[in-house]
């Protein structure tokens, strides 16, 4: 008889379910894997370390780097930690952009999460119909920012700049002819408020149609039901957040026990799951989907009636307007101290969170006064996530092991830092 | 956030008493300094007392504070900075330990209380060099292998020590001193208590 032994297998760091740049050692028993240690790291940028060498303002886009599907979150999370430290007040428009970009995010993330989850696990067309979606919210983020991704939109103290009336449009081009350029321009002809109202329309439709897929299919149930079970007591203990944790049954949702910026006014509703397992926390990540669809209807008919500022008139934190900037001397002055030198930020120290699409996305600053950061530390939900991947792998077969990286939705953006 | 810090901090003062060496309450957040040898103690007790119920560990991390307040002078070099959250009872804690020696900072661990601690004590421990006393695999988590020295101290330069590169020659990747010049376009500027009021 031969011997039996375990054997230990390198999973990625280029493999395609690996999400980016995971290296993966698995020790094995047969099939079964009996201990899972992940190697991160490899997409460490020092975000933090940079953060201290810049001022307060320009480490915003370095957000967007972060967790790098769900970009304006970040900076959100970023922002309201200083203004939580100047104490400055947003303008209720801009809390209102804010709030509807978040979801508008919210939406980009798990239909891309969907889409890769689903590739994972063996239903391939499902990245196709996403992708077709983010698409339009793209177009979104692209005509309010100029950037498809990395958008740098919000800043302390309100957002960049107010919505646009009017939707870039297709061009006739030797690719697309006059009639499939008027098809494809068909919802932009309005503002970009009335382009995402057609999308908010369009999308429970999709959603029916992804539910089709997957919720009932059996092969969808066979891989997941069952997998990566997690009780809400270790899921407390292991530090998840988002998601994860209400997919073991806690209700616990920030925007609606801390709630920030209007989410309180707004209507809105939780979903939990029962069993903790992943089939759940796939099922309480597409209500989220049709709960941010709702939400954002609600904040567009709220900013078509409410126009106004949408940054703070403080000019010791935002610019002044380009006009009185050139036309007087004391706001030329501001505008000069503050691209030159940049925001003071007091001495304090403060912790500012969102509920970012995968969890608790937290900033922690220290300032000493000066206008750059002591320290700023990320607290990433993706890190204490997959910090948990070994105890909720063990036991299971190899093929879980992807389910599971697919379930906690894992972007090494933020998991590196 | 709504809490109320006050309801809070007295809380955290009958419960951990003189374990407590420092309590700040600002900006809606409660923050707290425990002595190193406390610091286990007073953990367990911040997870398991009523009125604390902190059931969430949602952040560690290390602390250099050799440049605070571009002041050479300063107490103590490292600490670590815990973020508790508080599901059942909606509320949340920053507890600071500092480790008492700067030549080599050693705290205790806190994974038995919260298993979340483990990765995060890693990061502080490759990051800033804190040792954790009882942690059960103090590897480094996210600098390559091989790496020499602590990157986010504040003496570590941001450039750091060696780059990598493909060498044509050789046909493989090597390490090799760093050649950019480091730059400063905007310095670091702390700001004197009479900045903006007239001058007498």
């Amino acid at each position: 008889m031969s011997e039996i032994r375990n054997y230990t297998l390198n999973f990625g760091p280029q493999h395609p379910s690996a999400h980016g740049v995971l290296r993966l050692v698995l020790e094995l028993d047969g099939e079964t894997v009996e201990r899972a240690d992940p190697h991160i790291g490899l997409l460490h940028r020092a975000t933090e370390k940079l953060a201290e060498t810049r001022t307060w303002v320009q480490s915003v886009p370095y957000m967007d780097r972060l967790d790098y599907v769900s970009t304006m979150c970040n900076e959100h999370a970023y922002c309201m930690a200083i203004e939580k430290m100047l104490g400055i007040e947003v303008p209720e428009r801009a809390q209102y952009i804010r709030v509807m970009f978040d979801e508008v995010t919210r939406l980009l993330n798990h239909l891309l999460w969907i889409g890769c989850h689903g590739l994972d696990v063996g239903a391939m067309t499902m990245a196709l119909y996403t992708f077709r979606d983010r698409e339009d919210l793209m177009d979104v983020y692209e005509s309010v920012s100029g950037a498809r991704l990395h958008a740098a939109y919000f800043r302390p103290g309100g957002v960049y700049r107010d919505l646009p009336d009017m939707m870039p449009k297709y061009e006739v081009s030797p690719w697309k002819d006059a009639k499939r350029v008027a098809e494809l321009n068909q919802n932009r002809q309005g503002s970009l408020l009335d382009f995402l109202e057609d999308f908010t329309n369009r999308f429970p439709a999709y959603l029916d149609d992804y539910h089709n897929l997957l919720t009932d299919n059996r092969i969808w149930k066979q891989r997941l039901v069952g997998i990566g079970v997690v009780s809400p007591e270790r899921a407390l203990n292991m530090g998840l957040t988002g998601a994860m944790l209400r997919g073991s049954g806690i209700a616990w949702d920030l925007r609606k026990k801390q709630p920030y910026e209007v989410y309180d006014r707004l209507d809105f509703d939780i979903p939990v799951g029962t069993n903790g397992d992943s089939y759940d926390r796939y099922l309480v990540r597409m209500e989220e989907m049709a709960q941010s669809n709702r939400i954002i209807k609600q904040c567009i008919a709220w900013l078509r009636d409410n126009p106004g500022p949408v940054i703070t008139s403080d000019y010791k934190v935002a610019p002044p307007p380009r006009e009185s900037m050139k036309s007087n001397m004391e706001e030329l002055i501001h505008h000069f101290k503050l691209f030159t030198e940049g925001i003071h930020v007091p001495e304090n120290d403060c912790y500012a969170a969102i509920e970012h699409p995968k969890g608790e996305f937290g900033i922690y600053l220290s300032s000493d006064g000066a206008n750059k950061p002591y320290r700023m530390k990320i607290r990433a939900p993706g890190f204490a996530h997959l910090a948990a991947l070994e105890e909720m792998s063990r036991g299971h077969m190899i093929a879980d092991v992807v389910t599971i990286i697919g379930t906690q939705d894992i972007v090494f953006g933020e998991v590196d830092r | 956030m709504t809490q109320n810090t006050q309801t809070l901090a007295d809380t955290l003062q009958q419960v951990l008493g003189g374990a407590i060496v420092r309590s700040k309450q600002a900006l809606g957040e409660v923050t707290i300094d425990v002595a190193a040898a406390d610091y286990h103690a007073a953990a367990l007790k911040l997870r398991d007392a009523a009125g604390l119920k902190f059931d969430q560990m949602i952040d560690l991390c290390g602390m250099d504070y050799s440049t605070y307040g571009g002041k050479e002078s300063h107490e103590k070099r490292f600490a670590v900075v815990v973020h508790l959250l508080s599901v059942e009872l909606n509320q949340r804690v920053r507890v600071r330990v500092y480790a008492p020696d700067d030549q080599m900072p050693v705290v205790d661990s806190i994974v038995d209380v919260w298993t979340a601690a483990n990765w995060f004590e890693r990061e502080a421990f490759d990051l800033f060099g804190i040792l954790f006393v009882n942690h059960p695999d103090l590897r480094r988590i996210l600098t390559d292998y091989g790496f020499v020295g602590h990157p986010f101290r504040k003496d570590f330069p941001v450039s750091g020590y060696v780059e990598m590169r493909y060498d044509d020659e050789q046909k493989r990747v090597i390490y090799q001193p760093v050649t950019i010049e480091p730059r400063e376009n905007t310095p670091r500027i702390v700001r004197e208590e009479t900045y903006g009021e007239p001058a007498r």
